[in-house]
């Protein structure tokens, strides 16, 4: 790059906050000069790793014949359980339940149990495969459908969220009804897989490249397995090749093995598994049972609400408890629901332990609360929207009166959904097409088109309090030239580029001047993960902390050298007016540095008003809610089930959006896999208990031809954060997911015309062209029994 | 003949190569990245499902240099032989300047984590430079083997259109360097056989058909790879040992398709690209078919001639080739035979196919004129997906409006590719109308007994299998009203 010019006579700094600035690396990612961990530099002599994975389901281990992998090319070591020198253990909420590598006994099938390091990868791979495992065979449920949730094993202790009397307000219902929903995980298919890199240190030092939204974690994990402090453990991590929660916790395996090979030979340590190990041995967000009780009027008013979530959690408990939580926090949707039960169950099963995916439980709690607005429409024949509509939380501002306190007794502060769905209904010709819907739907006799519109309302903040603090660091270099590193990790979310608006604002000087560096627990300790949307409410909100420290000082420093008031000293762009005379933010930096003022801070934040309490279910739990409603059509070919998304109408908030590109990118990338989940994404366990969608030929993420073949996505011009967060803007990484609930909806609403949209047509999900024609043929089938 | 080479040459971007040690399972992918550190084109499934290690490979044709995307991960050194090899790091030339395609990507906000990217960017170059004005459905088409986890697409079909505004095909650098690159690669095509080391390194590049037969014969267990779209995935995921291995996609000989008599002969080396126009053309409804068989890449590596060898039960092409009644040439040595394609698949696995023989060609007849024929695969996804099951009929009406007869043939059924002949019974001599079409529908449970697995449940593939009848029935009465849902720009 060359160096940069600042205009000194701009009105606005180029790349400063609410502009739409291109990815700071999309210039790099287009020519393939971004540099993944795969792609740096190997140091000299660098080892590989492969993990070997269990081949039962649940087993004890009788016997492990390591002696031909051992002998075979290239192998340089193998790894066993006996060879991790700390703990055996890298349960990241110190559950103690999931090994590095198992130990005399394995839980899924995949399980990694042993680690061979060889001069190359292929090695590795190749070597993996000669040994000669045996196992006594242990019963194994793979399948929560088997389980009962009051009464099996939970990995985690549930959570209860109550309000009102539910059982009493469904009884005294005039119209209730019961039911169940079946809802699918969802694995990551984030492009770049796994790998970590560890590089040894003298003494016990040891740096670790980790593709990880959660740097701390890892370097914890790595130094508990080490048996090392943690100031001897580095993790740093430039970009990740898509994260999507997958990497919150699932990177800690792969670096700590790294890691304790590169100890044991002095070399540096690859591990990058192949994406079919990646897709066995690494956990996916949690499918649910979701059993509901509902009570309603006649008007579609709903009167109390029943629910039990049971979720498919694998072996561990890894994040399943807030992730179970999230569910029950999110069974409200949009809803005010009078009386409410809420229970969830983090169920133990042999399959991986799964793990955070976008939206972490929450996406699954809202589909539960949609089935219910489904069960009360079909039982009263209206369209669903209407029911929504009547169930809505008040509008803020108005009269909500008692119809604004969630299930965890926090009140809904800044509602603006009847807003949003009523700009989106317009918008979308809602009504109309659904007319012409009805009428195509008379004449066409296989091709059924269906139409839904859906709201979301997410919460934002980690709902483990302690997890709401971020720091930066800050550095001004004498030419002006301004270095930021933060907690905060980039997977593509344009995290990275947001924080450098923010501080680039603050200086007001140019975007360019701001340089973004990789996140290392060496610069910014104790981070928080990259997860829960937070990463630039978070980390800009101590950026800009930072930054202003430092300004404060120059500012102090120039009423004093310039003798002015401090009133008088104004951040112009790219100057600094001082009284009557302009200076260069370059020329001031130097004075300053002349002056011994220190240009280097240290930023922190933390999330205000927020707290929880769990054993009660009461608290604020979350700072604020971000909302948006989508509107889908679909057509679905009611012989084979196939369908295709014709039409999606998106209208979501993002507040004053730091970057409208950036957060439009993450609205339609959000739906669309939101979308994918809901439809052809499907994971498939044998009877052996084998997961048999492992690669993408047999595990299907959407494509360009899966788009809707019309697709509006609208930022809400009009929105704000009503906290002081960042600029007044809001989260976007996660709300826009469930978005993608409109299209399961619509394919529901199209199965629903094969019977006059008499009978509920209770798709489960994902929604693949199976489902939707076995619930065709159902419905079918129902339609046709004698009343 | 003159003799044989002992190393395999190509162009590498600009650069000539020739590599004298190349193992024959050797991946373009991997040598890129370990050996070249061109690590600007990414692996992502090592299957050539997602499209992250796409790069360009330009052969010489009867249409002069065309350029194809590939998947870099599953594609043999030894295939590359007198090609020439683009990566991502080729694009910008040596100029300051991104591509018109890079530059698209980045305006348009293409990119958000980047590692499909350089992917996307390499199968958009690809397009644009036969398509510089492409519609939404060819930028699609283009991207069905392109995964990206991030921006949903969206952004990058607004790019997609928007290259043209950035620069003009005619003034790329490859088509700068075209005259150049031509001449180089004339010179690489020596004619002589290629052979390169010996036991479980073993592979051979043929000089031609013959030479191939030749070798063949005299080393029946060899592993023969065209596309090697299936042999890829042997090594990648199962590190089978290959050796030795024959390379066969580069044989002129096996790479004409020709009509006479209207029956359309297809070499075992020709592409599912370069079959595509004839086939759409001559035979429409296959059109649709081909575009729904992998993605780009792999249409652009794997063969119709190695789909019909490999004879799996889920293979695309058999069905509707049984159903048009296709015949197969192999060929051991200088002796050929040929059989009807359906008798070639024995059982699962088993093919009849002697030691030390190939398949050569390919027969398809034509549809004879009146006669009506469709193909329907049900997938989970729509594109880029395995069949779940996978239905063709061939219907030769009476004048009487009776079934004269009719061939169906399933895909995803049972352990091979099969005819649904008690399907077929009952409809023949029957009046062609819906009742006639109802009765038949409940024969197919004594056809086919299909199996449980991640694609689809026995039932479900019974259910649609029986409809895709019912649908084939309704099409033929010529209805107006749609009988599929389509990709087609919406209404």
């Amino acid at each position: 790059m060359t160096k940069h010019v600042p205009n000194l006579k701009a009105q606005k700094i180029s790349g400063g906050v609410a502009s739409d600035q291109r990815h700071d690396s999309a210039h790099k990612h287009v020519s393939g000069a971004a540099i993944y961990i795969d792609d740096m530099p190997e140091p000299a002599g660098t080892l590989h790793g492969c993990l070997g994975l269990s081949a039962a389901t649940h087993a004890t281990i009788t016997k492990m014949d390591l002696s031909a992998v051992r002998a075979a090319p290239g192998v340089v070591d193998v790894l066993t359980a006996k060879d991790v020198p700390g703990e055996n253990d890298i349960s990241p909420t110190g559950r103690h339940d999931e090994p590095v590598l198992a130990d005399g006994k394995v839980e899924f099938y995949g399980q990694p149990i042993f680690c061979v390091i060889a001069e190359t990868r292929e090695q590795a791979r190749r070597a993996t495969r000669l040994a000669r495992v045996e196992y006594e065979q242990l019963p194994f449920v793979t399948d929560i459908g088997a389980l009962d949730p009051r009464k099996d094993r939970l990995v985690t202790p549930p959570l209860t969220l109550k309000r009102g009397d539910a059982a009493a307000a469904i009884k005294a219902a005039p119209r209730s009804h019961k039911g169940k929903m079946r809802l699918g995980g969802q694995e990551h298919f984030y492009l770049e897989g796994h790998i970590a890199m560890a590089v040894p240190g003298e003494d016990q030092d040891v740096t670790i490249y980790s593709s990880t939204q959660h740097p701390s974690e890892v370097q914890h994990m790595v130094s508990h397995a080490l048996g090392v402090p943690s100031n001897a453990v580095t993790v740093e991590i430039r970009r990740m090749g898509g994260g999507f929660g997958g990497k919150e916790t699932q990177g800690n395996q792969f670096a700590a093995l790294a890691a304790i090979a590169a100890k044991r030979h002095r070399r540096a340590v690859k591990i990058r598994p192949d994406r079919d190990d990646d897709m066995t041995a690494t956990g996916k967000r949690h499918d649910f049972l979701i059993d509901y009780e509902v009570g309603f009027d006649d008007d579609g008013n709903i009167l109390g609400v029943d629910f039990m979530f049971a979720a498919r959690c694998g072996f561990s408990s890894d994040l399943s408890g807030p992730v179970t939580d999230r569910a029950l926090f999110h069974c409200d949707n949009t809803y005010f629901w009078p009386a409410v039960h809420a229970h969830s169950a983090p169920l133990y099963t042999n399959t991986v332990s799964n793990t955070a995916f976008r939206g972490f439980g929450g996406p699954q709690g809202m589909v539960g609360a949609e089935r219910v607005i489904d069960e009360v429409a079909f039982a009263l024949g209206k369209d669903p929207l209407e029911i929504r509509k009547k169930n809505f939380y008040g509008a803020s501002g108005d009269k909500a009166g008692d119809r604004n306190i969630t299930p965890y007794h926090q009140t809904v502060e800044d509602n603006v959904i009847q807003r949003i769905i009523a700009e989106l209904e317009a918008s979308s010709n809602y009504a109309r097409r659904r007319r012409e819907i009805s009428a195509f739907n008379a004449n066409s006799r296989f091709i059924k088109r269906g139409l839904a519109l859906t709201p979301v309302k997410f919460g934002i903040s980690f709902t483990a309090t302690h997890y709401n603090q971020a720091g930066a660091l800050v550095h001004v270099y004498t030419d002006g030239s301004v270095h930021l590193n933060h907690g905060g990790t980039e997977m593509g979310q344009g995290l990275y580029l947001k924080v450098a608006q923010v501080v680039a604002e603050e200086f007001q000087i140019d975007l360019d001047q701001v340089k973004i560096t990789a996140t290392t627990t060496g610069k910014v300790p104790n981070t928080s993960a990259t997860a829960a949307s937070s990463g630039s409410d978070l980390n800009g909100m101590a950026a800009q902390n930072a930054a202003r420290q430092i300004k404060d000082r120059l500012a102090n420093f120039v009423a004093e050298r310039y003798q002015v008031p401090r009133d008088q000293v104004l951040f112009l762009p790219n100057r600094v007016r001082i009284g009557n005379q302009e200076v260069p933010f370059g020329d001031l930096v130097k004075q300053a540095y002349m002056a011994r003022i220190q240009l280097s801070a240290a930023g922190f934040y933390k999330t205000p008003k927020i707290h929880w309490n769990r054993d009660k279910g009461e608290g604020r739990p979350f700072y604020y809610f971000a909302y948006g409603a989508s509107c889908s059509e679909v057509s679905v070919d009611t012989l084979t089930g196939e369908y295709v998304v014709e039409r999606t109408d998106i209208l979501h908030e993002t507040g004053r959006s730091l970057n409208r590109a950036i957060d439009l990118g993450q609205v339609e990338g959000g739906f669309i896999q939101g979308m994918g989940w809901l439809t052809t994404e499907e994971l498939w366990w044998d009877d052996k208990g084998r997961l048999r969608t492992h690669a993408p030929s047999t595990y299907k993420i959407p494509l360009a031809s899966d788009r809707p073949k019309i697709f509006n996505v609208t930022l809400a011009d009009w929105s704000e954060a009503n906290e002081p967060t960042v600029h007044r803007s809001k989260a976007v990484g996660e709300p826009p997911f469930p978005l993608g609930m409109s299209v399961l909806h619509a394919l529901s609403d199209a199965v629903a015309s094969v019977a006059d949209h008499r009978i509920c047509p209770r798709l489960d999900a994902p929604a693949t062209p199976e489902r939707v024609l076995m619930a065709i043929e159902r419905l079918k089938r129902e339609a046709a029994k004698p009343a | 003949m003159a003799g044989t080479r002992n190393e395999i040459r190509f162009i590498l971007n600009g650069g000539d190569v020739a590599l004298r040690d190349v193992a024959p399972d050797a991946t373009l992918l991997d040598w890129l990245r370990l050996d070249r550190s061109l690590r600007g084109t990414k692996e992502g499934c090592a299957e050539g499902d997602c499209g992250a290690c796409t790069v360009l490979v330009g052969k010489l044709s009867s249409e002069g240099l065309v350029y194809e995307g590939v998947n870099a991960c599953i594609r043999f050194m030894g295939s590359l032989d007198g090609t020439h090899v683009v990566t991502v790091e080729h694009l910008r030339g040596t100029g300051e300047k991104l591509h018109p395609v890079q530059q698209a990507m980045v305006d348009f906000h293409g990119s958000q984590c980047g590692f499909c990217t350089p992917g996307f960017v390499m199968s958009l170059y690809g397009l644009w430079m036969k398509t510089p004005d492409p519609s939404n459905a060819a930028i699609e088409k283009a991207l069905q083997g392109n995964l990206c986890r991030c921006t949903g697409y969206e952004a990058i079909m607004r790019a997609a259109r928007a290259i043209s505004s950035y620069g003009k095909a005619a003034k790329d650098p490859l088509a700068a360097e075209r005259k150049d690159i031509t001449a180089r690669l004339k010179t690489l095509h020596d004619g002589v056989r290629v052979e390169i080391g010996s036991g479980k390194q073993r592979l051979v590049v043929p000089a031609d058909v013959d030479d191939f037969a030749a070798v063949l014969e005299k080393e029946p267990g060899a592993t023969i790879v065209a596309g090697s779209t299936d042999v890829g995935l042997w090594v990648t995921k199962h590190m089978r040992d290959i050796s030795p291995v024959i390379f066969i996609g580069g044989l002129e000989g096996l790479r004409s398709i020709s009509e006479a008599d209207g029956v359309i002969t297809i070499g075992a080396g020709v592409t599912y690209t370069e079959a595509f126009e004839t086939l759409s053309k001559r035979i429409p409804a296959l059109g649709p078919l081909v575009d729904r068989i992998g993605g780009e890449q792999v249409r652009n590596m794997g063969t119709i001639g190695g789909n019909v060898a490999n004879g799996s039960p889920i293979g695309d092409t058999p069905p509707p080739l049984i159903a048009l009644g296709a015949k197969l040439t192999l060929r051991k040595g200088n002796a050929r035979r040929t059989i009807p394609l359906e008798t070639f698949f024995i059982a699962y696995g088993k093919q009849d196919r002697q030691p030390g023989e190939f398949v050569e060609a390919v027969h398809v007849p034509v549809p004879a004129k009146g006669a009506k024929f469709a193909v329907y695969k049900v997938t989970k996804r729509r594109d880029e997906d395995i069949t779940a099951t996978l239905g063709a009929f061939y219907l030769t009406l009476a004048k009487d409006g009776t079934v004269a007869d009719i061939r169906i043939a399933y895909g995803g059924m049972a352990a091979t590719p099969k005819r649904a002949t008690a399907v077929e019974k009952a409809l023949i001599g029957k009046v062609w109308n819906e009742a006639t079409v109802e009765a038949a529908m409940a024969e197919y449970a004594g056809d086919f007994t299909p199996l449980t697995d991640m694609r689809a449940t026995a039932e479900y593939r019974a259910l649609a299998a029986r409809n895709l009848l019912l649908r084939f029935y309704v099409e033929t009465t010529g209805t107006k009203a749609p009988l599929q849902v389509s990709r087609n720009e919406a209404a």
